[in-house]
């Protein structure tokens, strides 16, 4: 076992590597320097946006881009590339916000799961796995079509569903550290079961659900693009990706290649940078032993 | 000299290695593993390569097989076997050249024993077909004479019932078992030198006498060489015939005679090294420890290596340069201030009877 | 630190009730395949003296560690009593228990939380036993730090940087922080260098000289636990063969696998008297598997 001096900081750009070669963490920096860009766009929104993303304006429907409108304007007139930077928000913000909730019930539970087994880990995982049997759009559009459309129809039924991935995740990684020495060294010690799911355990289990929450992320913009996209999504007129693309279609065959591109472009550059911060943080918060 | 009818300095060097160095990265500044290493093994000698945690011991085994990890590079320096060069700096600056030849040597010229069977072996192969195809390399024969030189192979190292052994697989043998069957692959070829890294480290004590007899045989058997890495000094005295004690990638202490050596080390760290080797026959009342740890490649001083934790240090040991001092290739000693008497001056080492060990 | 221990002159008071005291401890584990339970432990008693240093030997498989993991808790028995301070023990410990016994594990690369710094670790201990809170748990912890000769700046590293002896004196420290009468080393010094092995060795002696700390000492090593123990207990296939002090069994050892033990041990110098190694001893015995 050769012997390091470096000690180790939580968060590093450049890494150190085992052999003792410094690579850069291109991934993570390029990743955070897209993302950056595009949430400082969306929350600044408002301020960038010279016209009324909602407002519709038929004298100027279809323009080409130019100095006035950036990216042209759609068939009702509406400037392109505010309802582009509005769609930022309302995307972004609802992709995010529909991680955490699986990701805090997957963690709860796969903890619980990992470390307790027994008839309670049976159960649940084969609730889980009737969970994933389900094609997930079916159940998702279902839901949709009972509860109604709109934000919070979008969060339950992703929530429904995506608890899963981070339940198992969770639960592999708990029953791998479960097993380690400084788990039975904190049992011999007396420590408090609470706190040794909450001190121990969980902070050496979270790395993997953390990277593949920032996939998830992806995938949910996917998601919600795909039902606006289905008009089973945010509620129109409120400027969302999805809905631009489908509006869009009709008018690609004519020439009008904006009103799909801009968003399309605007969802893969999104993508890209968050699956490069996932990339990046996969590295990052790997701690060497 | 030679000791136990062993061969002495007059027999044919098998391995050379010279003046090895290696570095981690490329570069002018790039930390060094191994540090102007030089030894040789002579045919039928077994060597003892000792060295603790992060010496580079094991580092040497994979220059001399030619499998080093990508990032490590030749800086200067080459190894011979039997004479022809190996392994050499890369003029282009990639790790380092491996010659052709060492390919088609591995197996047949050299072999390599490691240290957990358990990762050495497929475990999804028989151990049979491990050591057929270990067999078949060498003189490419039928199946069926492989088998039977197999079943040989299998009683040389003791393997009782090799017909039935030949089907088991890794995971129902074991360690003993497991290490006696990659023994068995490693001499399929008849090597003439055998790499050994800590074969024993992972085996319980009653095991790893039975393997070391098992050395000790298979080396009378097939007059091999051996290069045996370890930590553990008590093995090397058991086994071996020449010493060479490996601190922080440099050689500190090479010795032709190894009871000499242990009897009467001269440098320093040998010495402290064998006090602190708990001995079974002397009751110790309290361990002797080294304080402190060896320097990390991107640490190592300028000077001696193990000035900071040496008791006879001075100030000119951490300045250096530091001689390598001894009596022609028999003795050499990486020390300003040794044992024995005779300074580093005049390159002589002539121990009085007061610094002898024991 | 300077003094000796000198093997054979326990402090211990005869006639007085052992501090650990396990009677016919019997652990069996259900056999994969369907076949046979394996029966790890099979009957063995074993106890220890107050202030007394013994020493429990075995190779692989002989159940040393399984009847560790049982003295701490951490391994149910299928039968047998421990007691520890006149007190039966349970599967269940209580706090108290806990503070009176504690262990240090084989793996000094997996027996610290590799996400806590050491102060963490330690006063994580500090605090479970002991009523001292704010500044007192520093102090506290620097006072650990001392006994088990570390430098103070370790407090704010993590383990990734530090060297195995030094794990194990953090390991040992924590052990300590609970105020043990008992301290149980599983195979503490096996994955150490010689000459770090030996100082962890003399930091026990110390310890159990300073501090009064009773050890129950298990390794495969003979010749280290030659230097540190009063009394050696030598099990095989989950049964104690044979139990001698110290010096006696070293020097008169009476059954025949305890002759094979010592004889197998690979000596420095040359062997005196009949204890070289038979001439055939190459050979795999008959039945080894």
């Amino acid at each position: 076992m050769s012997e390091s001096t470096a000690l180790t900081p939580t968060v590093r750009t450049r890494l150190t590597l085992p052999s003792g070669v410094a690579r850069s963490n291109t991934a993570l920096v390029v990743g955070l320097l897209i993302l950056g860009i595009i949430v400082a766009l969306a929350i600044a929104a408002p301020a960038l946006s010279r016209w009324d993303p909602i407002e519709p304006d038929p004298l100027h429907a279809l323009l080409p881009p130019s100095g006035t409108h950036l990216f042209g304007t759609d068939n009702l007139g509406r400037d392109i590339f505010s309802r582009v930077l509005h769609g930022a928000r309302s995307d972004l913000t609802l992709a995010s916000v529909a991680v955490l909730a699986p990701f805090a019930i997957g963690l709860a539970v796969g903890i619980t799961c990992g470390y307790a087994g027994g008839w309670f880990d049976v159960i649940v995982m084969r609730v889980a796995d009737i969970v994933t049997a389900f094609p997930f759009f079916i159940l998702v559009i279902s839901l949709v079509f009972v509860l109604g459309g709109g934000v919070w129809t979008i969060f339950i039924a992703i929530t429904a569903v995506s608890w899963v991935a981070y339940a198992r995740i969770v639960r592999a990684e708990t029953m791998v550290v479960r097993n380690t020495e400084f788990v039975s060294a904190c049992q011999v010690g007396g420590i408090t079961t609470p706190r040794i799911l909450l001190r121990h355990i969980a902070p050496n289990v979270l790395t993997q659900a953390v990277v593949y929450a920032m996939s998830d992320i992806v995938m949910n913009v996917g998601v919600i693009v795909t039902l606006s996209y289905f008009g089973l999504g945010i509620v129109p007129p409120t400027p969302d990706w999805g809905a631009m693309m489908a509006d869009g279609q009709q008018f690609l065959a004519a020439g009008y290649y904006g009103l799909t591109l801009f968003p399309a472009a605007a969802v893969v550059l999104t993508s890209l940078a968050l699956s490069l911060v996932g990339e990046g943080l996969a590295h990052v918060l790997r701690i060497e032993r | 000299m030679v000791t136990d009818g062993r061969p002495g300095t007059d027999a044919a060097a098998i391995l050379e290695v010279e003046g090895l160095t290696l570095t981690l990265g490329r570069g002018a500044g790039a930390p060094r593993i191994l540090d102007d290493v030089s030894f040789t093994v002579r045919a039928g000698e077994a060597r003892g390569f000792v060295g603790e945690s992060g010496s580079g011991k094991s580092m040497t085994l994979r220059a001399v097989m030619g499998i080093l990890p990508p990032t490590v590079h030749v800086e200067s320096g080459r190894i011979l076997f039997r004479g022809e060069e190996i392994v050499a700096r890369a003029p282009d600056g990639s790790p380092s050249t491996v010659s052709a030849r060492l390919q088609q040597l591995r197996g047949t010229g050299i072999s390599m024993i490691f240290q957990e069977p358990s990762v050495a072996l497929n475990p999804v192969t028989t151990v049979g077909e491990q050591i057929v195809d270990a067999v078949r390399r060498r003189d490419g024969m039928s199946r069926r004479t492989a088998r039977r030189r197999a079943l040989e192979l299998m009683d040389l190292v003791g393997i009782r019932n090799p017909g039935e052994r030949l089907g088991s697989y890794p995971f129902e043998l074991s360690g003993g078992m497991r290490q006696r069957v990659m023994i068995a692959a490693a001499v399929a070829g008849n090597p003439q030198l055998i790499l050994c890294d800590e074969p024993t480290t992972a085996l319980d004590v009653t095991v790893q006498a039975q393997i070391l007899a098992l050395f000790r045989h298979v080396r009378d058997e097939l007059d091999a060489a051996l290069l045996y890495v370890t930590h553990d000094l008590g093995v090397v005295a058991e086994l071996c015939d020449s010493l060479t004690v490996l601190y922080s990638g440099k050689v500190m202490e090479s010795r032709q005679d190894l009871r000499a050596a242990i009897d009467q080390p001269f440098h320093p760290y040998t010495r402290a090294l064998l006090q602190s080797t708990p001995d079974i026959d002397h009751l110790e009342q309290r361990l002797r420890t080294i304080p402190g740890s060896a320097p990390t490649p991107q640490n190592r001083p300028a000077g001696c290596p193990f000035a900071d934790r040496c008791d006879r240090v001075q100030d000119d040991c951490r300045q250096g340069p530091v001689p390598d001092v001894g009596v022609g290739s028999e003795v050499v000693v990486h020390c300003l201030h040794p044992f024995g008497r005779g300074s580093a001056a005049n390159g002589v080492i002539d121990p009085s009877p007061a610094e002898v060990l024991r | 630190m300077t003094g000796v221990a000198r093997t054979g002159d326990t402090p211990a008071v005869e006639g007085q009730a052992p501090l650990l005291d396990c009677r016919d401890l019997v652990v069996t584990f259900p056999s994969k395949r369907g076949g046979e339970p394996f029966t790890a432990v099979d009957h063995a008693s074993l106890s220890v003296r107050s202030g007394e240093v013994v020493g429990l030997v075995g190779e692989s498989g002989s159940g040393k560690s399984t009847i560790a993991r049982a003295v701490v808790g951490l391994q149910p028995l299928d039968s047998g009593v421990i007691s520890f301070m006149g007190e039966d023990l349970t599967g269940r410990r209580t706090i108290a228990q806990r503070s009176g016994m504690q262990m240090v594990f084989q793996d000094p690369y997996g027996s610290l939380d590799p996400r806590m710094s050491i102060r963490g670790t330690l006063s994580e201990m500090v605090r479970r036993h002991t009523p001292l809170r704010g500044q007192e748990v520093e102090r506290r912890c620097l006072e650990l730090l001392d006994l088990v000769a570390l430098p103070s700046a370790i407090l704010d590293s993590r383990p990734a940087g530090m060297s195995g002896g030094q794990r194990q004196r953090v390991a040992i420290a924590r052990a300590l922080s609970a105020g043990p009468r008992l301290l149980v080393a599983d195979e503490a010094v096996a994955a150490l260098d010689v000459s770090v092995q030996a100082g962890i060795v003399n930091l026990l002696a110390d310890l159990r000289r300073d501090v009064g700390l009773s050890i129950l000492f298990i390794s495969h090593d003979l010749s280290i636990v030659r230097t540190l123990c009063d009394r050696v207990a030598v099990i095989h296939l989950g049964r104690i063969v044979e139990e001698q002090p110290c010096a006696d069994l070293y020097a008169n050892p009476q059954q025949e696998y305890t002759k094979a033990l010592l004889g197998a041990i690979p000596r420095l110098h040359a062997r005196r008297g009949n204890a070289s190694p038979p001439a055939a001893a190459w050979a795999a015995p008959a039945g080894a598997q």
